[in-house]
């Protein structure tokens, strides 16, 4: 008797003195839909990388690895992907994880209404329940990106119960079999999520709850850290980056992003393409020659982010380097521009008015003024500036893409004939076949190859403009353990640990 | 005075429904689609014609109204295009936390305003009148935005003594619900401050300039007397009326002290709503923060008559 309450004694001891840890991350934006299929927000991915696992996800250095599903293969005339499934995995409300559930989840993201992941799974036909861990997806024409979509939030699998019982008030209790579970949601303010306690990797899950605070200014959101009131932030301003490194008690981890910054250029849509830049490519070629891209991220960025001038940055293995970013040439662009009988242009550049659009907007506005552009500067908030570029009532406007973890969805839709992102309606049907040849084939030096025809072409044509690449900074307590930056911006909370 | 009540009361209904109009045909003329912005630059003109269809977004103007109006009967106000949350829910997560700011801060601008717009008042042209006349202009020529940062920057990020932003529900923790709203109620009080101080400084040397007041001190009553008592009475009634209008700015313009201190609030939802064109909430709230307006000039009108007994039989 007396040993059993000593070992309870011991064990009351053990218990109080681990601390529940509860992890406070303050982010830049609110989130907007808590469903997978209807979520369009990049902050939201990250609340979904709590919980919802998907069928595949990505390491580090951008390779594909097993989460929900083990294993992966094309059949020969890639118009099947097979998937093997994990077994022994649960959804938050203890239904079963299994190849039903999978063809559930994908044939949802197919058919509701209002679904943003029908155009990423393309041309899926069917999706074929073979055995209890097995699921194959059957295509009617080879898209090799569908893995890359898989390891996004076309990937992320929700309980069939639950949809079915929630319709569309699923988003006010998502359930799905990530490593945490909704507890609670305050519009614009906070997301609180706890540890499930059934998931399959739960052994290296170390946090027990994490609370995700909505705080756009950059300014707040430091201040925030630096007083205590939170644990980890995302997108630390590239300017306080020094500051907060030289403070000792924060580590700040950074990754560069997968998308690009740039320009999209209106080269066919309606009558602002009859304009200078949209009718004559010596005109594009000559602005892009009076932009200094390495002046530009040491304006933007105090020279952390990256030059660049394809749709993936120069350490990405699918960048062309027989294609370098050309050096700033002010003779070279006004003789171009005098060719071209135009050696003042003026011309008007549409950009959102978030902060960083609007000063790369006035960098451009800057630099070009030297080779005789006379660039307009037209500020606009989110849903004027939509409503503006699907009418084609523009010349140029500023594009920042958050990216892909695969190349084709950097570039695809935006110069592809028709497609939803090409807003400049341009087309060129050897473009076209180049990028539809990236997404027959798994073979990656036939990729690099079919991307390097693409590039060629784009670069030449120049639908759009590739200015830089940006960097995501996190900033964190010390103390904190085994974070690790991922180039799509999301942080991974498996063996994450406060101390 | 029930006439009176009932009167007012009744003039309220023509109001809801005129504002309610007003509301619903000038968010037409928003440049930009919702369905547009919900389906995202990525989206298939199906996709968008899908969400049009399925909120009802081609409707015709006069049906979407009414299906409005017949949900508002049914205590419904619709759902939120962006989040898919009810609007009630929204609005009743949000408005808690702005009426705690909102109140606290009056009470700090009532409490500061009012008893240095006396000291000023009394001291006309000393140096208590110029301290009061500085402090007023600091409060109201300092934007909410600096001053916030300012505040965090000394009270939690130096000194650690408040949180830096949250908001702790009052019936959750009384202490830290408190500290979470001094900072942000300071920063919104001193603003308004401002204004009550000038006002009642004016009011102040208007009423103490007339005939009673000397009338009281020639009796031989003691200044407090006089001054609490007849001339603060007498030239609470502009003052009154500027609180109500404040407290119904500092319900619906937080937005920016809210922003700083993340404080899930109502300005804050009204000015995200707006940008997303989500039309529901911005319909819902402007009701609603119209409908406080029209509550508190109702107060005010009882106030007055509370304060000048002339009126009450009116």
């Amino acid at each position: 008797m007396k040993r059993l309450l000593f070992a309870s004694l011991v064990s009351l001891a053990v218990t109080s003195g681990v601390q529940a840890q509860s992890l406070r991350f303050g982010f830049n934006e609110d989130v907007d839909v808590l469903d997978p299929t209807l979520s369009r927000g990049f902050t939201t991915r990250m609340i979904f990388s709590a919980l919802c696992d998907k069928l595949i996800d990505i390491s580090p250095d951008l390779k594909f690895t097993p989460q929900l599903a083990t294993s992966w293969s094309w059949s020969d005339d890639n118009l099947s992907l097979t998937l093997k499934l994990r077994p022994n995995v649960v959804f938050h409300d203890g239904e079963p994880f299994n190849a039903e559930a999978v063809k559930y989840s994908i044939e949802r993201h197919q058919s509701m209404t209002g679904s943003q992941r029908k155009a990423e799974l393309g041309p899926l036909k069917s999706v074929e329940a073979v055995d209890s861990l097995t699921v194959k997806l059957n295509l009617s024409a080879p898209f090799v990106p569908l893995v890359g979509y898989l390891s996004d939030r076309a990937g992320m699998m929700v309980s069939p119960k639950a949809a079915r019982e929630l319709g569309d008030k699923f988003t006010t209790a998502p359930v799905c079999a990530g490593p945490f579970k909704f507890k609670e949601r305050v519009a614009q303010d906070r997301i609180v999520v706890d540890k499930f306690d059934k998931y399959w990797n739960k052994d290296n899950i170390h946090l027990d709850q994490i609370v995700f605070r909505t705080l756009p200014d950059p300014t707040v959101r430091l201040a925030n850290l630096r007083s205590g009131q939170l644990d980890l932030i995302e997108r630390i301003a590239p300017i306080d980056v020094a500051g907060v490194k030289s403070e000792g008690r924060f580590a700040v981890e950074e990754n560069t992003e997968l998308g690009w910054n740039g320009l999209l250029y209106n080269v066919g849509a309606g009558e602002k393409a009859k304009g200078p830049m949209g009718s004559d490519p010596r005109i594009r070629e000559a602005f892009e020659l009076s932009i200094d891209r390495d002046g530009l991220v040491q304006a933007m960025s105090k020279g952390q982010y990256t030059p660049g001038n394809q749709w993936v940055s120069p350490s990405n293995a699918y960048y062309d380097k027989q294609l370098p970013i050309q050096k700033r040439d002010i003779a070279k662009a006004k003789a171009l521009l005098a060719a071209a009988g135009k050696p003042n242009p003026v011309v008007t550049l549409v950009t959102p008015t978030q902060t960083e659009t609007v000063q790369f907007a006035q960098i451009i506005q800057a630099m070009t003024r030297d080779a005789g552009f006379d660039v307009k500067i037209q500020a606009t908030e989110f849903a004027t500036a939509l409503d503006i570029t699907q009418k084609g009532d523009f010349e140029m406007f500023t594009y920042f893409w958050s990216g892909r973890t695969d190349p084709d969805g950097n570039i695809y839709n935006f110069t592809a004939c028709n497609a939803p992102l090409n807003i400049g309606k341009y087309c060129n049907p050897d473009v076209d076949a180049s990028l539809q040849a990236a997404r027959r084939t798994a073979d990656p030096e036939a990729r690099r190859k079919a991307w390097a025809q693409a590039a060629a072409l784009i670069l030449k044509d120049r639908p759009m403009l590739f200015a830089f690449h940006r960097k995501y900074f996190w900033g964190r307590k010390k103390e904190m353990k085994n974070f690790v930056a991922y180039p799509d911006g999301l942080v991974r909370f498996t063996n994450l640990k406060l101390n | 005075m029930t006439r009176f009540l009932l009167q007012r009361i009744g003039l309220m209904i023509p109001t809801i429904f005129f504002v309610s109009v007003i509301v619903f045909s000038l968010q037409q003329l928003l440049p930009g689609d919702p369905a547009l912005t919900m389906a995202g630059d990525e989206a298939s003109p199906a996709l968008i014609a899908e969400i049009r269809a399925k909120y009802h977004l081609d409707d015709p103007l006069l049906v979407r109204y009414g299906k409005w109006v017949a949900g508002i009967a049914q205590g419904d106000l619709g759902i939120s295009l962006r989040t898919q949350q009810t609007v009630v829910q929204l609005l009743t997560q949000k408005i808690p936390v702005t009426l705690e700011l909102a109140t606290l801060a009056m009470i700090i601008a009532l409490t500061f305003g009012i008893s240095m717009g006396i000291l000023a008042a009394i001291s006309r042209g000393g140096p208590m009148d110029y301290v009061a006349r500085c402090i007023a202009l600091f409060g109201i020529s300092m934007p909410a935005f600096w001053l916030g940062i300012l505040f965090i920057l000394l009270f939690a990020v130096k000194w650690r003594i408040l949180p830096a932003s949250g908001y702790v529900p009052l019936t959750e923790n009384p202490l830290e619900n408190l500290r979470s709203m001094i900072m942000p109620a300071t920063v919104l009080g001193l603003a308004v401050s401002g204004v009550i101080m000038r006002h009642t400084r004016s009011a102040m040397l208007q009423v103490l300039s007339n005939d009673y007041v000397r009338t009281a001190r020639a009796k031989g009553l003691s200044e407090t007397t006089v001054i609490f008592v007849h001339a603060l009475r007498n030239a609470a009634l502009p003052v009154i009326t500027l609180g109500a209008l404040e407290f119904g700015q500092l319900l619906s313009g937080t937005v920016l002290t809210e922003t700083v201190f993340s404080m899930p609030g109502f300005g804050k939802l009204v000015v995200d709503a707006v940008f997303n064109r989500d039309y529901a909430v911005v319909q819902g709230a402007v009701l609603c923060t119209a409908v406080v307006f029209l509550l508190l000039n109702l107060f005010a009108d009882l106030a007055y008559a509370a304060v000048n007994p002339r009126l009450r039989g009116r």
